[in-house]
């Protein structure tokens, strides 16, 4: 009898304890509903990443790695549920894959101790790590993207965008709205003017902004869109023949989904971007080897090689060379989501790191401290050509101008912790 | 002439165009509100499903490949031809006339004679299925759709308008292209309705159905009728709006451009639909063109409910809805 008891009780504890063999990379996909084709590829690339890792590694640091998938269908409250039914599994780092997401979860994760990486998007003024512990927003957020797109007209027009007109096409909501302050005080700086035309969601319909686009003929078109946004944008700027190397999207509007609709017309769209694109790298003969032909490709394993797959597994890349990072501080390959944070506010991602993993100049080379949690937002340029069905980097990754976006950044996240009473450490 | 003036001929111009195509998607409504008193949530997805149907069809996908890969361990996407454009409606047409089939057998048929509210109900779990279904049978990735249609700036237009204003008007031919298949569309639907038995039968369902019942009009094949058309409809949406956007997800939400038409120009009438469109779509460019810089923009959404609005205080019906009498 008392041998059951023991028996049952062990067996009772073991069932209902953590397994603690995995590292648990939740995933919070959204491979339906209205935006799903720009989740599932990344959703594919993350989950490839490990399954890579799993295969050829042995995990990280001798530990295999566990993706744990949730489906959020890119709604707030599902995205919320995913988190609190997903942390006690030992979850080490949340991407929520929505701005909504990220701020609801912003106080979670902070009270329960777990890191979130919202990389190019969410709270921009994450970046302060004195106020935000556990967010990070590296490589780039949605003001170094603004940054980086006048930047580079900058950059094209010898230095000088003075006089110029810059229209800012974008989704009537928090999130396209983000650019704005920004491309507001740049404008100031560099004596350009700024236009701006909002989108009602979802954006099927956007024939007034394009028609005021004609009509004011701006020098250069900036697009803040998501979803079928993007391709009426890409098709009714190809309709009034606007010149598709002046349309730059953020990185959320440069996928193959944004420009595919619209055909041989889309040719030389650009768009922003914190990572390389297209699948010229060493690391893709290792997943065709260990994840494709072993037939463990998430998906049906058709998003390979795609930009936002290349999103998913950038994104993987870096959690895991957190996680590598935070078993090295800790010495024990066994880590816990708070020595994840240790691992991320530690991460040095460096360009011989990043050829030693096979990704030579998959993104850019940065370091994260604990004042900095998004290191220091180097933005590239991609452009589309329709003809090849490729994108490509058309630029190197170039820093964004700190002198605007530092005060933008202090004062927001200081209104945070004066709401939220968090006292800035560091 | 003003500038302005000008503007605002090229925007009235455009705004009718819209409207055409808010239209196309407000027909389906009237068609299955008309014969059978039902709102049909679902009409928006009914486009959905039935342009993703069209492009899988064409591209010669495999329907429910990810399903039948995951349970027999297979590979197989595509068969590997392509369906030209024609043949691809045809046999979509085919499907939509399977699906109100289906419809009608496994749903409406046990719901008769139930309260307009649990008939909407139906039609709200019909549009998440059919949603759902959508994703298993063609995949969520978003796909071109190319049928021929003609797209981008009317060169003719352009450049006859230059000569008489100085500036050259900016019409889609697409635009154009689904003006004259909305006119010949409902055009057929009246000539249907009026001139063919089937057609009379349609009407006299939407009058009175145990009046048609007694003289012997099958219901159950009318209401298959009626929603194989709105199927059909949804199928002209789907294109004309796929072409525009490719074919997604979003396409469902294109009858959220339809309500305001149903609300102005009624639930049951043809041509209610056609001028409602017209109203809203002017109504809405004209306002984002004029007020909408004082404003801030983005006002087309909610200014084309609020238009709706206007006319619902005045003429609760619509514009050429059947008068509501109530006899005491």
């Amino acid at each position: 009898m008392k041998l059951k008891i023991t028996t049952l009780a062990l067996g009772a504890v073991m069932a209902a304890g953590p397994v603690m063999a995995d590292l648990v990379f939740p995933s919070l996909s959204y491979r339906t509903g209205p935006y799903a084709a720009g989740g599932i590829p990344f959703a594919d690339g993350y989950a490839d990443y490990f399954t890579l890792l799993n295969e050829r590694d042995g995990g990280i640091g001798g530990v295999p790695t566990r993706v744990l998938e949730c489906e959020t269908g890119y709604n707030t409250e599902k995205g919320v549920e995913c988190y609190e039914s997903t942390k006690g599994e030992g979850s080490l780092v949340y991407q929520p894959l929505s701005t909504g997401i990220t701020y609801q979860l912003i106080p979670k994760t902070t009270a329960d101790d777990i890191p979130m990486h919202t990389m190019g998007y969410g709270r921009t003024s994450a970046k302060n790590g004195a106020v935000f512990s556990h967010t990070f927003n590296y490589p780039a957020n949605y003001w170094d993207g603004a940054s980086g797109a006048v930047n580079y007209l900058l950059e094209v027009n010898d230095g000088d965008i003075s006089g110029k007109k810059i229209a800012l096409v974008y989704h009537n909501s928090a999130y396209g709205k983000e650019p704005i302050r920004t491309l507001e005080g740049l404008a100031e700086k560099h004596g350009f003017e700024l236009l701006l035309l909002p989108v009602d969601h979802p954006g099927q319909e956007q024939k007034s902004q394009w028609l005021q686009i004609r009509r004011e003929r701006p020098d250069n078109v900036l697009m803040w869109g998501w979803g079928v946004m993007n391709q009426v944008a890409v098709q009714e700027a190809v309709n009034i023949r606007y010149p598709m190397e002046n349309f730059i999207g953020i990185w959320w509007s440069g996928s193959e989904n944004d420009v595919i609709a619209a055909g041989d017309g889309a040719n030389g769209y650009k768009a922003l971007t914190f990572h390389n694109v297209g699948s010229d790298f060493p690391v893709f003969d290792d997943i065709q080897q260990y994840v494709v032909d072993t037939g463990k490709a998430a998906g049906a394993g058709d998003q390979i090689g795609t930009v936002l797959y290349n999103r998913g597994l950038y994104a993987a890349m870096l959690a895991a060379e957190a996680a590598k990072t935070a078993q090295e501080i800790h010495g024990t390959a066994d880590i816990t989501p708070a020595m994840m944070r240790d691992g991320m506010e530690a991460l040095d991602m460096n360009a011989d790191k990043m050829a030693a993993l096979g990704m030579p100049n998959f993104g850019p080379a940065f370091s994260v401290s604990c004042e900095n949690h998004g290191g220091p937002a180097l933005v590239g340029v991609t452009q589309w050509d329709a003809s090849a069905q490729t994108w490509s980097l058309i630029s190197d990754f170039k820093p964004t101008d700190a002198e605007i976006l530092a005060p933008l950044i202090a004062e927001d996240s200081a209104a945070y912790a004066a709401e939220a009473g968090i006292e800035p450490q560091c | 002439m003003p500038d302005q003036l000008v503007f605002a001929m090229e925007i009235t111009i455009n705004g009718l165009m819209a409207g055409v195509l808010y239209a196309l998607v407000a027909l389906g409504f009237v068609l299955i509100y008309k014969a059978s008193g039902i709102f049909n949530y679902a009409q928006g997805v009914m486009a959905l499903f039935a342009a993703m149907t069209l492009v899988g069809i064409m591209n010669g996908q495999v329907p429910f490949a990810h399903l039948i890969n995951a349970i027999l361990g297979t590979k197989v996407h595509h068969f590997g031809w392509h369906v030209p454009a024609l043949l691809a409606i045809l046999v979509t047409v085919v499907v939509m006339i399977g699906l109100a089939w289906a419809v009608q057998v496994l749903v409406m048929r046990h719901l008769v004679n139930q309260e307009p509210i649990i008939l909407f109900m139906a039609t709200i779990g019909l549009a998440y299925f059919l949603e759902g279904l959508s994703d298993l049978m063609w995949g969520s990735e978003l796909k071109a759709l190319d049928v021929g249609l003609p797209q981008g700036i009317n060169l003719w237009i352009d450049e006859t308008t230059f000569e008489m204003f100085g500036y050259g008007f900016f019409i889609d031919n697409l635009d154009i292209v689904a003006t004259i298949i909305a006119a010949l569309l409902v055009t057929a639907l009246i000539a249907f309705s009026q001139y063919t038995k089937q057609g009379r039968a349609m009407r006299a369902v939407a009058d009175d159905h145990q009046a048609a019942l007694s003289v012997g009009i099958s219901l159950n094949f009318i209401w298959v009728l009626v929603w194989s058309l709105a199927g059909f409809v949804a199928l002209v949406a789907g294109i004309m709006w796929g072409t525009k956007s490719g074919v997604q997800f979003s396409l469902s939400l294109i009858a959220l451009k339809a309500l305001p038409v149903l609300m102005l120009g009624g639930f049951t009438s043809i041509p209610g639909a056609i001028v409602g469109g017209l109203i809203i779509g002017v109504g809405e460019k004209l306002f984002e063109f004029l007020v909408g810089p004082l404003i801030g923009g983005a006002t087309e959404n909610w200014f084309a409910y609020v238009l709706a609005l206007i006319f619902l205080v005045f003429r609760p019906q619509g514009l050429f809805g059947e008068k509501i009498i109530e006899r005491v």
